[in-house]
């Protein structure tokens, strides 16, 4: 068989050179090995990698000889029968072999190099480091643009596309609608504003428009906090700002913020997850250290240290019988107070006499009298009812006898006071005759059948009502031995009484006599003529403008228990000598000293040094201890009350 | 035009002069002198400064410090543009060079200032850790600009470059290891025609693996596990046939070449690795800084 061996070289000048050569054998060898009859120098191939060999009727075997197979028409094979005449391509290594054969001629074996992929355009760049590192370029677009997108654009675009939340200070649920803002948020929120953290805009309503105070009183109007002062006299009261301030917040205002009183100036948010600090002493003095030298008609005095410059205090009192409204003395002027009581501590406390056997001998007390016999401190389960709410009519009515406000009840029977609201309540509750002093002060008048009856405490209309009711059953007989017979007797079931009430007219006026049961502690007066007592003035709470917790005072600074009168005596004589209704027993200036001094004392076991914020607080000065309404006095009531009838009868 | 002797004498010292000191020791370290008297100033006002609650980047101080800042990172990102533009004299791109690097290094000073060292995962940090590795990466840059180029010269020369004949400077080029593998490498494929397959595919692993095999770790650190050249030495034994034997040596020098090539890339690497760190931080900084400003302006 023969074979036409023709061999395709490229030249480097890109021309072929075509080399023709002629075999007669019955087969070939293709193979690295130079004695191969179609040498492939490559070491792809193998040293002996296909043979060809006649295989009869025209048809040419490819076999291969070692452990690598070949390409046959595309498809790698160890083995194959090719007709030659149909033409075939078999590549070994980088070398093409088309098989192909004209009618009888000899069989032709066209060999070319399949062409190598070129090379690098410059080999010497991969020894630059770019080739091995991703692209500069690339990575500052994708960098750039990812922090573009994320935090920049979609929070913007989100923002001006969604409603946020209305602002509730109850609900701390409500998130808001803004993305991704999170990122946005210089540090934490306050622990009190640690449920806004996932809702910006509650505080951040506007863009390019700084927090402004309106959005705080959103929530905080509503909270009961006000403002220190009117804004107008605490722009008066302030000390000038320094030159440098004065710049600073004159950009600041030009820019839209709110000015140096604004709450945020004092109130930065962002600043970690603290709780509200107390503000140091500094922060009042500020203002309070000379202030009527700018508020000339400050009705206070100047204040910068609880141990050397503070005004002495200014009790609430009522100093005259028949006065509507309490007033502010100081007590350096020793003001008498005039509460329509005849009470004094120094007969219900001392530890002999009539009060003291009365106390022995009545199994409610035992001893003498203490001063927490009548002085309860509101309990823990009381507080916890407070504190709960959800409270029935009667729940609220066993708190004691309180005046509660709309919101007060609103709040008892439903969501419970505030921490607040608990202290403001103070330690102890209002004294209340009927607990504290009808054990002595008895207000038995009367019988009725196996029952006593009681008087009514509190209206003097009521009283003469009830007094003018008494004694229905047992009058005493008009004759003596002569009684009515029968069911019409005395306690019998048709006994009427159709005499004059005339002992009831005599029990009033007796009641309400100095010597009557009325006056034991009450100031008869005349009303129009008429029997009445004069009113009882006592405020519910002394000292408006500061806080004071007695259960922080239990013991002193050194540990050792302090008993009421430690605090609570007379300026000159103590207490068991206050035998004077008109002694104000609440602790004065110099008291207080003797355990408090300014923010700048050292603590010792007598002394705690207190700055302002121990009592006073910023926002709540004027709000927090308000009086109750004064009392309706009591007064003759109409003309057809039972007491005004009886009034005309006697006349 | 005629030529002035005295003056261009004088422009020739002071060209000459320029031409010899580098970036860093600039008209005797003068941005350096600056960079340290606004550091030290920051840090003066900052210790002087009361802030109540805590020092912050929203204190007229820190707007202050915040916006020295804004302006100096997008001075020292223009070096980018600059650089392309050719001047010289004050403006030279030496003396803009020497003040990028000692007012980058400021930079950390009125940047961590201006944080008051409040750190959250938040848009605001993250500009100030982009910009603290634009900074440390420069420092690297600076640092590998500065000893590198030295070591580049002490490389060894060639083998075969001690012979009389060899060219002058035999200091291996690029081109020249280049050219030199190639070279080793149609020796090689001569020289193998006689090996059996498994051999064969060794050598025809180590030709075919590319020169530059190895991504950028191997760079830097000049290992290259994977090297196929290695693996043929290892398996083709130097006692064998005469094929072997020369094939062996063969592999023997072109692993050698290798091995001086691999250095080259090292070198290179590290002198050239800060940028890949440097660019992308510096326009991810810009846009984190475009981010920062317009949030806490938003959010006022």
């Amino acid at each position: 068989m023969a074979f036409l061996i023709r061999t395709i070289a490229i030249a480097k000048s890109g021309r072929e050179i075509i080399r023709d050569r002629t075999i007669e054998s019955a087969g070939l060898v293709i193979g690295r090995s130079p004695d191969s009859d179609i040498h492939l120098p490559d070491l792809t191939v193998e040293l002996q990698h296909v043979s060809i060999a006649d295989a009869g009727g025209g048809m040419i075997e490819a076999k291969a000889l070692g452990e690598l197979p070949f390409d046959l028409n595309g498809s790698t094979v160890n083995e194959g029968t090719i007709d030659p005449n149909a033409g075939a391509a078999i590549s070994v290594g980088p070398a093409e072999l088309a098989i192909s054969r004209e009618g009888d001629g000899p069989v032709q074996i066209i060999i070319s190099q399949t062409a190598k992929s070129a090379g690098a355009a410059d080999p010497v760049a991969g020894f630059a480091l770019a080739k091995a590192m991703p692209s500069k370029r690339g990575m500052a677009w994708i960098f750039a643009v990812a922090v573009l997108v994320l935090l920049l654009t979609v929070p913007i675009v989100t923002n001006i596309f969604s409603t946020p939340p209305e602002n509730d200070p109850y609900d701390k649920e409500r998130v808001g609608a803004t993305m991704f803002d999170a990122a946005w948020s210089a540090g934490a929120l306050s622990f009190e504003h640690h449920h806004l953290e996932d809702n910006c805009e509650a505080c951040h309503v506007t863009p390019f428009v700084s927090v402004q105070d309106n959005t705080c009183l959103s929530c905080h109007e509503e909270l009961g906090l006000g403002d220190h002062a009117d804004m107008d006299r605490q722009r008066t009261g302030m000390p000038p700002l320094s030159q440098g301030d004065a710049i600073q917040w004159s950009i600041a205002e030009t820019l839209g913020k709110e000015g140096p009183l604004g709450c945020v100036s004092c109130h930065a948010e962002h600043e970690g997850p603290v709780k509200l600090e107390a503000s140091t002493q500094q922060f009042c003095s500020d203002c309070h250290d000379d202030l009527d030298a700018r508020l000339t008609d400050v009705n206070f005095g100047n204040a910068s240290d609880f141990g050397d410059k503070h005004p002495e205090f200014r009790p609430a009192i009522y100093t005259a019988h028949f006065s509507d409204e309490p007033v502010r003395v100081s007590q350096k002027d020793g003001p008498p107070e005039q509460s329509g009581l005849k009470f004094t501590h120094y007969d219900h406390m001392k530890d002999e006499g009539g009060v003291a056997r009365m106390a022995i001998s009545l199994d409610r007390y035992g001893e003498p009298l203490e001063c927490s016999d009548c002085h309860m401190e509101w309990t823990d389960d009381e507080r916890e009812r407070l504190r709960k709410g959800g409270l029935s009519e009667a729940s609220i009515a066993s708190l004691g006898d309180f005046t509660w406000s709309e919101t007060d009840l609103k709040q008892l029977k439903q969501s419970g006071f505030s921490e607040r609201r608990i202290q403001d309540l103070g330690d102890y509750k209002p004294v209340v005759m009927e607990d504290s002093c009808e054990a002595c002060h008895s207000l038995v008048f009367d019988r009725d059948g196996p029952q006593f009856r009681i008087l009514s405490h509190g209206d003097v209309d009521t009283l003469m009502a009830e007094l003018a009711t008494m004694n229905r059953g047992a009058r005493p007989a008009l004759v003596s031995g002569r009684g009515r017979p029968g069911q019409f007797a005395p306690g019998g079931r048709y006994f009427t009484n159709f005499g004059r009430p005339m002992s009831a007219y005599i029990a009033i006026n007796r009641a309400l006599e100095t010597t009557g049961v009325c006056g034991e502690c009450h100031i008869p007066t005349m009303t129009e003529g008429r029997r009445d007592l004069t009113p009882v003035n006592l405020p519910d709470r002394f000292l408006m403008h500061g806080a004071f917790y007695h259960s922080a005072h239990e013991e002193d600074a050194a540990g050792n228990p302090l008993e009421c009168v430690d605090c609570h005596m007379t300026k000159e004589q103590g207490h068991e000598q206050s035998n004077e209704a008109s002694d104000l027993l609440i602790p004065d200036l110099a008291s207080c000293r003797e355990c408090h001094q300014g923010e700048a004392a050292v603590k010792t076991e007598e002394i705690t040094p207190s700055s302002c914020a121990m009592c006073h607080g910023y926002h709540t000065p004027t709000a927090p201890w308000r009086p109750r309404d004064h009392p309706t006095l009591p007064g003759n009531g109409g003309n057809d009350s039972v007491a005004a009838i009886l009034s005309s009868l006697r006349r | 035009m005629a030529s002035v002797p005295n003056n261009r004498l004088e422009q020739d010292e002071r060209r000459r002069d320029a031409d010899h000191i580098g970036f860093l020791k600039y008209r005797r370290y003068r941005w350096l002198w600056i960079a340290l008297i606004v550091s030290i100033l920051s840090i003066v006002g900052y210790a002087f400064i009361e802030q109540e609650p805590r020092p912050n980047g929203g204190s007229w101080y820190g707007y202050t410090l915040g916006t020295i800042g804004l302006l100096l990172i997008v001075w020292l990102s223009l070096l980018g543009i600059r650089k392309r533009n050719i001047s010289e004299g004050r403006w030279s791109l030496k003396a803009w060079t020497s003040a990028h690097i000692y007012l980058g290094l400021a930079l950390t000073i009125i940047g961590t200032l201006h944080t008051g060292f409040q750190i959250g995962w938040n848009v605001h940090t993250l500009a100030y850790f982009l910009m603290l590795l634009v900074i440390v990466s420069g420092i690297w840059g600076v640092f590998a600009y500065a000893s590198l180029p030295s070591a580049l010269a002490a490389e060894p020369m060639l083998p075969g470059s001690d012979k009389p004949d060899a060219p002058r400077d035999r200091r291996q080029t690029q081109e020249s290891m280049l050219e030199d593998v190639a070279a080793i490498d149609r020796q090689l494929n001569v020289a193998a025609q006689p090996l059996g397959r498994a051999q064969c595919d060794l050598v025809i692993a180590a030709l075919n693996q590319d020169i530059f095999y190895g991504g950028a770790i191997a760079r830097l650190t000049g290992a290259y596990p994977g090297c196929k050249t290695k693996q043929a030495l290892q398996n083709i034994a130097q006692s064998g046939s005469e094929a072997e034997t020369s094939v062996h040596d063969l592999l023997a020098r072109r692993s050698e070449i290798l091995g001086l090539i691999r250095r080259r890339l090292r070198t290179k690497a590290l002198l050239e690795v800060w940028l890949f760190f440097h660019i992308p931080a510096t326009i991810a900084l810009l846009a984190a800084l475009l981010a920062h400003v317009v949030s806490v302006f938003y959010y006022w």
